[in-house]
């Protein structure tokens, strides 16, 4: 594993002067993944979203690397097609360079209007990365619910109200589901641990075939969090077991990280203003269902791991 | 060389894919354009081309990884009909955008609802302001045809824009007809080799495409595709002179048959055009001045060609083979019209909506519809311009 000094002097392939707001999990996610395809040619595929909307505003662009966005549902397709062109022109000799592929999409992009053109590409087996920058909502089209966004957050299409306190529905478990499809490598990763952030995108560049990996990626608008505590937040986000650390290589699942204590979901939910309905009087129950979903995907998770499923001591 | 065979039109065009060769072909099978992905996914297992087949899983896709491999500096093309077509709406728009030559056969079929798998136009037309460029085949000769000239048309300079080729479901898809095709080499030599000015995987020159663009950009690109439009009928024009020299058939914009000194005229795209050609040829054995009027391109429209093929008669009639349901007939009716109506010389233009959903076009219709025209004439009146042909009502 290289030393972050080494890191630091890979060329940088998304840079300043794109527009994505401060505190924002995207620009540090995508900066973090490109690092760890090292000097090789790298094409970026991109859904339609904040990142696309934020780093291309003709005539310029943030991309120090070739880049395609096309539209919001088909990352998963460009990014294929991209890559099925590279095979055929590198087959017929027309071609001498070697390049890595890799689309970025929101969770909208990627778990919602997204899910059958990335699905497609995965059970293609194109030699591509699909990174979904998962900031748990339509962000760009101003704060809608996704399936990613987890039980209970108040966003605009679904508001804590009176009679019904936030999105009622738990998250899709995405990562599984892209496991499912038996690529040869799936994973989940939080910017709070670099380390693990980069040896999974190296090992998703590396490995021949599809590779997918779910990022969490705070968004300061739709959590209402304090920007400079972004980090502490994914922290709390992995410690919680809200979002684990795990990768699934030619079908074996491992265990990145365990939490040492059992630390309570209120820990992740509080600093953040999309949760600040749950802590009102009368909505303890919800806060109940969230920790209740939260250990019992924890112990199956252990138990796919082929770990003792025992949730951390208290 | 030329080869005389008997095949059906979707034969014909997977046989064009098959000797252009393209880089990536992504396709998503549909009635009645199925057997063309079927056939050309035999030539990929046989090692008969260098394509790389992406096998996507919606038409949706397949327009997308055409862009995306189009995009990256190679030769993509797609393939589909109806619903297909309309799944992969969003991204024609976007490939034209793009400006990236794709190539894509549209065998005809009506869209639903309700659901019917016959032909129609109603497909085609749900993209004619998309900003690629129409070409459509009258018989399975003219699909082969404009397959191998479309990628000419698409790739050249002043133009890179998607062209679809268009020809019509089970009527010229399934029959077997007869025609000739050329040797692999003439139409390799013909085709050349792709290259892009800018791609993806060009290492030195790294770039961004399908960039984010405000009213500050948006229009001057909206009004550079419509130069290369404007540019596309000049090429369209070159190429079929090109091939002409390799296959002694012409090619233009339009086709105009008998219409020299004819008082009425037919217009009418695709398959529908040679039977009324064979309406022609009778009724000029019987003195009436009549002839068709065949558009080739549909997008780019050939107002000029239209207005001078036409200048002369008395009487048109449209017949389009799709409804517009603005009440005010089809959509090639309104191109026609407006075309014709600088000239002032009080040229009656009626319209016909005919075969919807993959009703025949009887010979006898077309009779009438000459018939119709000729009261047209000597009433020196057309009282109802938008009409329906072998419909019952």
């Amino acid at each position: 594993m290289a030393t972050l000094k080494e890191l630091a002097k890979v060329e940088e392939r998304f840079v300043g002067g794109h527009r994505l707001c401060a505190g924002c999990g995207h620009g540090i996610s995508v900066r973090m993944v490109l690092n760890a395809a090292e000097d090789a040619n790298v094409v970026v595929g991109c859904a339609t979203g904040c990142l696309e909307v934020a780093s291309t505003i003709y005539p310029y662009t943030a991309w120090n690397c070739s880049f395609i966005h096309s539209a919001f549902e088909n990352a998963g397709a460009t990014i294929g097609g991209v890559e099925a062109a590279y095979k055929s022109l590198k087959k017929q000799g027309k071609l001498d360079k070697d390049f890595k592929f890799v689309a970025f999409g929101g969770d909208g992009g990627t778990y919602d209007i997204g899910f059958q053109s990335l699905s497609g590409a995965m059970e293609r087996g194109h030699n591509i990365v699909y990174v979904c920058l998962d900031n748990e909502a339509y962000m760009n089209t101003g704060i809608q619910r996704s399936s990613a966004t987890p039980m209970g957050a108040d966003t605009t299409t679904s508001p804590a109200g009176k009679v019904v306190p936030g999105k009622q529905q738990p998250r899709k478990d995405l990562t599984a589901i892209m496991a499912a499809h038996n690529i040869p490598y799936a994973a989940q990763t939080a910017i709070s641990n670099w380390q693990d952030v980069h040896r999974k995108a190296k090992k998703a560049f590396d490995v021949e075939g599809p590779a997918f990996i779910n990022i969490l990626s705070p968004c300061p608008r739709g959590w209402r969090y304090n920007t400079p505590d972004i980090v502490e937040l994914v922290k709390a986000a992995v410690e919680t077991r809200f979002w684990p650390m795990y990768e699934v290589e030619n079908g074996k699942w491992k265990l990145n990280y365990k939490p040492k204590k059992y630390v309570p979901i209120e820990e992740f939910l509080k600093p953040q203003g999309r949760f600040r309905h749950l802590f009102a009087p009368g909505n303890e129950h919800m806060i109940k269902a969230i920790q209740e979903e939260i250990d019992n995907r924890w112990l199956a998770l252990l138990e796919r791991c082929g770990e003792t499923p025992e949730l951390p001591p208290k | 060389m030329k080869n005389k065979v008997a095949i059906t039109g979707n034969e014909a065009v997977a046989q064009a894919m098959k000797q252009i060769n393209p880089d990536v072909v992504a396709a998503y099978p549909i009635t009645p354009q199925t057997e063309v992905v079927q056939i050309f996914s035999s030539f990929v297992s046989n090692g008969q081309v260098d394509t790389e087949f992406v096998t996507v899983e919606s038409e949706h896709s397949a327009m997308s990884a055409a862009i995306g491999a189009s995009a990256a500096g190679a030769r993509a093309m797609t393939a589909t009909s109806s619903q297909g077509l309309a799944l992969m709406f969003e991204m024609v728009y976007i490939a034209s955008s793009l400006r990236l030559p794709i190539v894509f056969p549209v065998v005809n079929r009506a869209l639903s609802g309700p659901i019917n798998i016959h032909c129609d136009h109603s497909d085609a037309m749900g993209i004619k302001d998309s900003g690629v460029i129409q070409l459509f085949s009258e018989n399975a000769q003219e699909a082969y045809d404009n397959m191998i000239q479309a990628v000419r048309i698409a790739e050249h300079p002043d133009v890179l824009l998607p062209v679809s080729v268009n020809f019509d479901g089970f009527i010229t898809s399934h029959a077997l007809d007869v025609l000739e095709v050329l040797d692999d080499d003439t139409v390799k030599s013909f085709v050349g080799r792709y290259q892009p000015e800018e791609y993806l995987l060009d290492a030195k020159n790294p770039v961004s495409m399908g960039n984010f663009d405000m009213y500050d950009f948006y229009f001057e690109h909206k009004r550079q595709q419509v130069a290369a439009m404007e540019a596309a009928k000049k090429v369209i024009e070159e190429v079929g002179k090109e091939y002409e020299a390799i296959s002694g058939r012409k090619y233009g914009l339009i086709d105009a048959y008998r219409l020299e000194d004819a008082e009425m005229a037919v217009v009418v795209l695709n398959s529908a055009a040679g039977s009324a050609k064979g309406v022609v040829d009778e009724l000029r054995e019987k003195g009436m001045k009549v002839g068709v009027l065949k558009p080739r391109a549909f997008r780019p429209f050939p107002f000029e060609a239209v207005q001078e093929a036409l200048k002369k008669v008395k009487a048109v009639a449209v017949l389009d083979r799709a409804e517009t349901f603005s009440t005010l007939g089809g959509p090639m009716f309104a191109d026609v019209r407006t075309a014709l109506y600088d000239l002032k010389n009080d040229i009656k233009v009626v319209n016909y909506v005919y075969g919807l959903g993959g009703r025949d076009l009887r010979l006898e219709d077309v009779e009438k519809v000459f018939g119709d025209l000729a009261d047209i004439i000597k009433t020196g009146r057309a009282d109802k311009f938008v009409n329906y042909l072998g419909l019952r009502e």
